[in-house]
């Protein structure tokens, strides 16, 4: 067999160890990623039993920071990024017409560090002094009271940097390189567009994360002062820098989550999307925006009054743009044809939770407000809005618009519906009340807290639970669909789907696009 | 729309050297972390082992891959658009160094213009000069710190200056042997890449030697402050880039030498070379200016 | 300090939205920010409602459209796409240019509150608070009265796993400590704040005060507390394993008691008592 003719996968442990494919390598990011929940979730699950009620009651409070700080860490460089990768594996080259990624070895590459670097973050839950405590933040000095862990915790980020910054390079590359010929930029589909500026936001700042962490090991091991005023320095150095990563990191979990709402949006309104190009600059101007934003997570830490004020005021920018993209989603409901299906309830979830997260967002970027705010209950609560209706209900939505063409059998709408039905209201049993107990006073990162905040916090770890179980239903109904349960899928699968993935059939064939297709 | 000729783009087999490589990066990362958190400890002896086997495995990785990359190269499976690929990969590649060495950069700025006066009183920090280091004066370079190390300046003429012409030179040569490569010279792209590699070794050995001397002689130390930190950290990963960007060239000229390989129109291996090359140059320029000169 | 007209509006909305918010300081009134008892937290509270009423509208707005499209436009209604709407330009000049307006409302709300905050200038006495894990210490300036601050006896034998002593059965569980901070009422205090290992973060959010105390650097600021009282509050920058164990306690005297109070805490006043002890 010549390299170049067909060739169908491989078969056993092999096909996944040693894949080219983007749709393998899809697969695996989108598995890895399911995996990594529940493990994230697993840790969230101790966090709010702990929290069940005040006293200590299951676990030393040492370990319970090790919890919160792996927790944020699994979920976002484990779960949600994997996740958004496993999606634009599999579907930006399917979006565009190309054959596969621009260079499908690296792309390889940049998937198995992950599972490794994840193992050595993990892992560092049993050396001894536990793992690390000091926040996903990794503020020093509290990060260098580390015990081993540390140079462990140190080389896992820089890792995932890694990989993510070779992912990110094969992504523009596939986008900027190999779209069929008559496919200009502006008539991109919007997940790929905003792929394509996520993928930049992260070669933007996924280095400047190694560079910080990487001061972080000197200033521990070789005797340097980046973050010692004794020898110069500053421990806020490293949050400026921490959060020159940081505040574009969240834009760049939302900007694919975005990207997934703008297709299934259309599809169930049986509508295009409405102001397409605008949507891209929006999403262009929120990337921009989000590189200098970042000291709003810094408010308390004595910055100069004119620093306040221009972060303030940049912050605050950023509603503009993030309003154009939930009105003109509105828009394209608007006088469309709605159905709805399990894909675009998570996304009218979406919609309604990731706006409501916004605006607490927004509350928070006044700064005078944000210093009563600023590491409460109030900003858990901003934050799991924006990511778990945020960005994981835009990726659940995204796996259920998709798993018919990746799969080529329909998942069971009904027990989608209940999966819906059950995370959206538990999601908000958890995350609302944290609004209060913030406001009333309760720090973030504490095992155990006043008895004022009882009642409520015993209500949101049910409400986590719920929407913690709820998740095996998901689980039930992805894996039935990858074991070939279910009614067979048509090629176009949705009524109002557009675009060139579902000109190919169901389950994708292992090659597409081997010479690339006309767009109509 | 207009309809290109379309090449058949070349989507290779499965191949087990990015597992591999992965695994290697795995093996240096656990092997490196376990050497230095246990410095003190017996156990401590398997890091430098599992870092060792690390690094092999990422030597093996890099041959076997590149090496294939080259033979697919030579029997003629890469298109035009493949080369754009690899061309378009490289230079986001190189980006994300330029932000990497931002990050220091920034650490070095905000140093110098935020934290040393801070300490000193500047802006709304009257009391932390007043109360907790009464005895500090801003300077930069910093020459004591807060707590008291004392340190020299590394002065900008003498050995910097010679490595900066070293470099640009460096540079120029590159360049012709870039212009002879195109030109079909075989002999004068030789003897200038060969100039180069010599250039940067001879780079290196000087850095190396600039470093004894600000060790024994300047008490300019690694752990001598932030502007120590800052000079060792900037220019130890310069250095580090020339130390990479040297052995490639150097691989680009066995290549060259032994095999034969590159022709006057596709030469991307030695194009990605020089880019890295000139990026590291432009790097040290701004360094000599940022943490020698000012 | 926030415009009068500001308040004004967002006092004429409060009945309009949150009804008990007036209600005494149990039920909602807990579970929102304290009005406090300084300038500096009434304003953070005012910004805080006022942004809250315009989300609240803006959230009338847009979660009314997207629900009248869900419920108009719905295929099994029989509802059919107007593949048309695709683009309208003035609609997106529109919803970029009123959301620009609100936000300019805000920040012009929001600055002078900000600049208030900042001024330290004509202060009337000083304290130095330095955070140490896991406890406070306070120093009141030129006085030669300083003192660390832990968390209570009993809240600390309550904490434990397997205690013998219930959360519940300990008043004011985890926000008391074994020595207060006392301060007067009226005066304005420039608080200096450090930390000596980690960074730490003192927060009262009665005094609407949350600053990061970083070692290696003072950070200043002031509040002047208008009424009596005991406010508590809590360290609110991750600082370790006992980060949630290192409350604050401040009580607030009129002036004559707290010169008073601060008279028998000097050094001479100690000596004194220490050597008519036999
Ligand atoms: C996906 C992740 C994500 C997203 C999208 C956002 C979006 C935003 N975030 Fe959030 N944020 C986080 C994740 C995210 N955040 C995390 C993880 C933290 C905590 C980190 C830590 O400390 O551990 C955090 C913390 C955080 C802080 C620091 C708080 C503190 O610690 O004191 C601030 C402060 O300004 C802030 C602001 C904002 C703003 C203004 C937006 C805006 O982008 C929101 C814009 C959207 C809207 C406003 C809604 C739609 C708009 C309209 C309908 C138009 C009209 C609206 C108006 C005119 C108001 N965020
Ligand atoms: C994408 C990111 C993401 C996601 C998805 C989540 C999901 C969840 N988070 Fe997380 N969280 C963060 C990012 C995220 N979080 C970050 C960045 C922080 C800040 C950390 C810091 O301060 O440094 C944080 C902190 C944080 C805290 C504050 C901790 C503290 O301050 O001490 C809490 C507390 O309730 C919490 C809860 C939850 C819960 C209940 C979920 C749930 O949505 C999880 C649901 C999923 C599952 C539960 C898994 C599936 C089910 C099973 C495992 C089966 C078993 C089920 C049962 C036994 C019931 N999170
Ligand atoms: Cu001290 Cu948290
Ligand atoms: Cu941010």
């Amino acid at each position: 067999m010549s390299d170049t003719t067909h060739h169908g996968p491989p078969t056993g442990i092999r096909r996944w160890l040693f894949t080219t494919n983007h749709k393998d390598i899809g697969t695996l990011y989108l598995v890895f990623s399911l995996v990594m929940l529940f493990v994230g979730g697993a840790m969230a699950m101790i966090i709010r039993l702990e929290l069940f009620q005040p006293g200590l009651q299951f676990v030393n409070p040492e370990f319970f920071n090790q919890m919160t700080t792996l927790h944020a860490l699994v979920m976002v460089f484990g779960m949600i990024m994997p996740a958004f990768a496993g999606f634009a594996n599999w579907m930006v080259p399917l979006m565009i017409g190309a054959p596969d990624m621009a260079l499908p070895r690296l792309n390889n590459f940049s998937f198995w560090i992950l599972p490794f670097a994840a193992l050595m973050l993990v892992s560092t839950l049993f050396m001894p002094g536990g793992g690390p405590a000091s926040g996903w933040t990794l503020y020093p000095p509290l990060v260098l009271q580390t015990g081993d862990a540390f140079p462990f915790v140190i080389f896992s980020v820089h890792l995932l940097g890694i990989s993510s910054i070779l992912a990110a390079i094969n992504i523009i590359v596939t986008i900027m390189n190999m779209r069929t010929p008559d496919m200009p930029l502006l008539k991109m589909p919007l997940f790929v567009w905003t792929w394509l500026i996520t993928a930049y936001l992260l070669i933007l700042v996924m280095p400047v994360l190694a560079g910080a962490v990487t001061m972080l090991f000197t200033d521990q091991f070789f005797g340097t002062s980046f973050f010692q005023a004794a020898g110069g320095g500053d421990p806020v150095l490293f949050q400026h820098i921490f959060w020159f990563f940081g505040h574009p990191e969240v834009y760049i979990i939302i900007l694919p989550s975005f990207g997934i709402i703008s297709q299934i949006i259309p599809t169930f309104s049986r509508k295009p999307l409405f102001g397409h190009d605008s949507m891209v600059y929006a999403t262009a101007s929120i990337a921009f925006l989000s590189c200098i934003v970042w000291a709003h997570h810094m408010f308390t830490v004595g910055m100069p009054l004119a620093g306040q004020l221009y972060f303030m005021l940049s912050t605050m920018l950023i509603a503009i743009p993030t309003g154009v993209k939930i009105f003109n989603w509105t828009a394209t409901m608007w006088r469309g044809s709605l159905s709805f299906e399990t894909p675009m309830l998570f996304a009218i979830a979406f919609l309604f939770l990731f706006t409501f997260g916004g605006f607490s967002g927004v509350m928070m970027a006044l700064t005078p407000a944000d210093i009563q705010y600023h590491d409460s209950y109030f900003i858990v609560a901003h934050f799991h809005y924006v990511l778990v209706p945020g960005a994981m209900f835009a990726a659940i939505a995204g796996v259920y618009y998709w798993l018919p063409k990746w799969t080529g059998h329909m998942y069971d709408e009904r027990l989608g519906k209940i999966h819906f039905w059950l995370s959206a209201i538990s999601v908000n049993l958890t995350f609302f009340p944290q609004h209060f107990v913030g406001l009333a006073g309760m720090p973030r990162r504490i095992p155990d807290y006043a008895l004022q905040f009882a009642d409520l916090n015993a209500f949101m770890s049910i409400g986590g639970f719920l929407f913690g179980l709820s998740q095996l239903l998901f689980l039930w109904g992805v894996v039935r669909c990858m074991r070939g349960i279910g009614d067979k899928a048509t090629d176009r699968v949705w009524e109002g789907a557009q675009g060139l993935e579902w000109e190919v059939p169901s389950p994708a064939p292992y090659h597409t696009f081997d010479t690339p297709p006309v767009v109509k | 729309m207009t309809t290109t000729t379309h090449q058949k783009y070349y989507v290779p087999h499965d191949s087990a050297w990015p597992i591999v490589g992965a695994l290697a990066l795995l093996l240096i990362g656990y092997g490196a972390a376990t050497w230095i958190s246990q410095l003190d400890q017996p156990e401590a002896r398997r890091g430098p082992v599992i870092l060792a086997a690390g690094a092999l495995l990422l030597v093996v990785t890099l041959f076997g891959w590149f090496g294939k990359v080259i033979d697919e190269s030579q029997r003629g499976l890469y298109s035009d658009q493949l080369d754009r690929s690899f061309r378009q990969c490289m230079s986001w590649f190189i980006f994300s160094e330029v932000m990497f060495f931002l990050a220091f950069f920034g650490a070095l700025f905000y140093a110098r213009v935020v934290a040393v006066p801070w300490l000193d009183g500047a802006g709304n920090n009257e009391m932390t000069a007043e109360i907790l280091w009464p005895q500090f004066e801003a300077a930069w370079p910093l020459l004591k710190t807060p707590g008291g190390t004392e340190t020299q300046a590394m002065p900008w003429s003498g050995l910097p200056l010679w490595n900066t012409l070293i470099l640009l030179a460096s540079s120029v040569t590159l360049q012709v042997a870039h212009v002879a490569i195109e030109r079909g010279n075989r002999a004068r792209l030789k003897l200038f890449l060969a100039i180069t590699v010599l250039l940067g070794a001879t780079f290196l050995f000087l850095q190396g030697y600039e470093y004894m001397h600000a060790y024994r002689d300047l008490g300019l130390r690694l752990d001598s402050g932030v502007y120590g930190n800052t000079f060792y950290l900037l220019t130890g990963f310069h250095g580090l880039h020339v130390t990479i960007g040297a052995l490639i060239l150097l691989v680009v000229l066995l290549r060259i030498v032994i095999k034969d390989h590159f022709t006057a129109e596709r030469h991307f291996g030695f194009q990605a070379a020089a880019w890295y090359w000139h990026f590291v140059d432009v790097v040290w320029l701004n360094l000599f200016i940022f943490v020698y000169v000012l | 300090m926030i415009p009068r007209h500001a308040r004004a509006i967002a006092l004429s909305l409060l009945p309009v939205i949150s009804l008990p918010a007036g209600a005494a300081p149990s039920g909602w009134r807990q579970l929102n920010l304290p009005v406090g008892v300084t300038s500096i937290s009434r304003d953070a509270y005012d910004l805080h409602m006022l942004a809250i009423y315009v989300c609240i509208l803006i959230g009338i707005a847009v979660f009314g459209a997207m629900i009248y499209a869900m419920i108009n436009f719905r295929k099994s209604k029989g509802a059919v796409a107007d593949r048309t709407l695709t683009h309208s330009t003035k609609a997106e000049v529109i919803w970029t240019a009123i959301p620009a307006f609100i936000l300019i409302f805000l920040a012009w709300q929001t600055v002078p509150a900000l600049i208030h905050i900042e001024d330290t200038r004509d202060s009337d006495m000083t304290i130095r608070i330095t955070g140490y894990q896991w406890k406070w210490h306070y120093e009141y300036m030129g006085e030669g009265v300083s003192f660390y601050s832990a968390l209570g006896e009993r809240s600390n034998t309550a904490r434990q796993r397997n205690a013998a002593l219930r959360p519940a059965e300990v008043d004011h569980y985890l926000l008391e400590v074994d020595e207060v901070l006392v301060l007067p009422v009226g005066a304005k205090i420039r608080y200096l704040i450090s930390a000596n290992d980690v960074i730490h973060a003192w927060w009262v959010p009665e005094l609407g005060i949350k600053r990061d105390a970083i070692p290696g650097f003072i950070n200043e600021g002031w509040f002047r507390i208008d009424q009596p009282g005991t406010y508590r509050g809590q360290c609110a920058e991750l600082c370790g394993k006992d980060h949630g164990f290192m409350p604050i306690v401040v009580e607030a005297l009129p002036p004559e008691e707290f010169a008073a109070w601060l008279a028998a805490r000097r050094p001479a006043a100690q000596a004194a008592l220490a050597s008519s002890q036999p």
